[in-house]
């Protein structure tokens, strides 16, 4: 089979603003300007007073600066929200790839709007069967200040539930999850890249809920776990394929 | 950013009359009513050249064209008419917005629970059997139907007969499945993957009778197989289908014919046990197999009669050679 390149995303689950460390705008348009996508879910409590929502606003900001997805919700519609913001910003960024070949065939400018219903229909299914059989990497950093307390469980299950319908692609998957604060440090390490979450129950547990919000720091540690494991494949892949330049491209 | 609410899109807000022109194929569309609205548009009534047509209008380039081609290749299942059929893909200018749309068959018919109101219990077997019918004939062309449910099904008629409306969540097989909904799918009671196979339709057109037996569903519990044998023996609809319904649930139908042939067994061992009244409505099939048993007696006589006239013939050849 022909080698599909990989998908790179942050998923960013929090509930107020960052009030430590780097900007996490900033954080997020160095991440895109590295090919990976960074997509946020703000959570909000089904009783949240105007203000809170107010705070989510840096929730846009930061998707939009990391050319990623954003939605706000409550609590209860996580598991959904989780599934669909993933596979939308997968299919954006495929999209994106197919309208920069479009251009690159039919001139600056044509995107799939431009094509007629039917032609559309046939760039379609070069999308979908993008979206099915390319590798995905996402990493998740997950807000783990006092206010998230009682949304963690739903946050767990979401994560097994996303990992259901990922691992039913025909494509291969990875995921690692991180908390911030963590115990010690500001940003903490839960899960490093694997191919399951089944063990995840185990990893909530070790969660200690913190005082402090540095969501800059973490989408800075997010995008230094993907370099490492992109310079720990090179390495590893170095002698076979040294054509696999689709890193930078996404 | 995607919209919070589908209602407060411009797509969910068509008026009565309103006429819709086509950028490509200059096609008028007037707009009679609105028929209901999903994720991923609004479908309307409308007058066209065509005649009554359902009109869906999307908000989203990418499921609007993805649904368009499942509904083309619904066309392409030979023999079979298994979805509305596609009439026409267009785009819609709105201002400078361009919304994209398809005109469909429109189907004219009862929701499940409508129809069932007012019938006795078995149709909804004979329902179900006609259900997995479909669903062999769509397995057998490479795709699963992914989003099974009640919402997305209709009965026409009469000769009443099961159809599908929402084809949204059709996914080829092997794949992931693209749309479904927590109650019909088994990823969500911890039953299995979202892999499309026939097992993932089966599960979801067992899940459709349990829904039929209990209107407002349930969430999960902590013990998701006892939880669904209790549902089970608490109905005395579903009651009669409890081994079929906990095999689909634990995946042991290979195939939709496997399911159905073994419901109609079970419909037909039912029928068996109760009323005359009842026996009427059900035994459809025996008149149409002695239509057949007369066609199979019609053939033999047109054999023998051609043989016999080739022997005469060749009697006659043989006569005239000696002479």
């Amino acid at each position: 089979m022909r080698n599909k390149g990989t998908l790179r995303q942050i998923l960013l689950i929090t509930d107020g603003c960052s009030n430590q460390g780097e900007d996490p705008v900033a954080m997020a348009a160095l991440a895109h300007e590295q090919g990976i996508a960074v997509n946020v879910i703000g959570v909000l409590n089904e009783n949240a007073p105007e203000y809170h929502r107010q705070g989510l606003k840096e929730v846009e900001d930061i998707a939009m600066a990391g050319g990623g997805i954003s939605q706000v919700v409550y609590t209860k519609q996580l598991a959904q929200t989780v599934k669909m913001v993933t596979q939308k910003a997968m299919a954006q960024t495929i999209k994106g790839v197919v309208n920069a070949e479009l251009q690159q065939i039919l001139g600056s400018k044509s995107t799939m709007e431009d094509l007629p219903p039917d032609k559309r229909g046939e760039v379609m299914e070069v999308v979908d069967e993008m979206g099915e059989t390319m590798n995905l990497e996402v990493l998740v950093l997950i807000d783990a200040s006092g206010s998230m307390e009682d949304k963690m469980l739903t946050v767990q299950e979401s994560l097994l539930d996303l990992s259901i319908s990922l691992n039913s692609r025909i494509g291969d998957n990875e995921f690692s999850i991180f908390a911030f604060p963590g115990k010690k440090k500001e940003v903490e390490e839960l899960l490093s890249w694997s191919s399951k979450m089944d063990s995840i129950g185990k990893i909530f547990s070790k969660i200690t809920l913190g005082g402090i919000t540095p969501t800059g720091p973490a989408i800075k540690e997010g995008i230094a776990a993907f370099s490492r494991k992109r310079s720990a494949k090179r390495s590893f892949l170095s002698s076979d394929t040294p054509g696999y330049t689709n890193e930078s491209g996404m | 950013m995607i919209p919070q609410d589908i209602r407060t899109s411009p797509v969910c807000k068509l008026s009565v009359g309103e006429e819709i022109r086509g950028k490509w194929n200059h096609s008028r569309y007037r707009v009679r009513r609105r028929l209901g609205y999903g994720a991923t548009g609004a479908v309307y009534l409308a007058d066209s050249d065509h005649g009554v047509v359902a009109l869906k209008i999307g908000h989203d380039q990418m499921s609007i064209t993805s649904e368009v081609n499942v509904l083309k290749r619904f066309s392409k299942v030979q023999g079979k008419v298994l979805g509305p059929s596609l009439i026409e893909v267009d785009d819609w200018l709105k201002g400078k917005v361009t919304y994209p749309f398809y005109a469909m068959e429109y189907l004219k018919g009862e929701t499940l629970f409508e129809f069932l109101r007012n019938k006795s219990t078995e149709w909804a077997g004979i329902l179900l059997v006609q259900l997995l019918t479909d669903l062999h004939t769509l397995h057998q062309a490479g795709w699963a139907f992914g989003d099974l449910k009640p919402d997305n099904l209709l009965v026409t008629g009469p000769p009443y007969r099961i159809r599908w409306i929402d084809v949204g969540g059709t996914t080829i097989m092997d794949r992931s499945i693209k749309e479904y909904t927590e109650f019909f799918d088994r990823g969500y009671w911890g039953k299995g993957s979202r892999k499309a196979e026939p097992s993932y339709d089966l599960f979801s057109a067992g899940m459709v009778m349990i829904n039929l037996a209990y209107p407002s569903r349930f969430t999960k519990g902590n013990n998701p197989d006892r939880q669904l044998q209790e549902k089970i023996a608490a109905s005395p609809m579903l009651k009669p289908y409890g081994a079929l319904l906990e095999k689909a649930w634990n995946g042991k139908y290979r195939y939709a014919e496997e399911m159905r042939n073994e419901l109609v067994l079970l419909l037909n061992a039912n029928v068996n046990n109760q009323t005359p009244q009842k026996l009427n409505n059900s035994v459809h099939k025996p008149p149409s197999r002695q239509a057949q048993k007369k066609k199979k007696g019609s053939f033999l006589v047109e054999t023998s009669l051609v043989f016999m006239f080739v022997f005469i013939v060749y009697l006659f050849y043989m006569l005239g050679q000696t002479m």
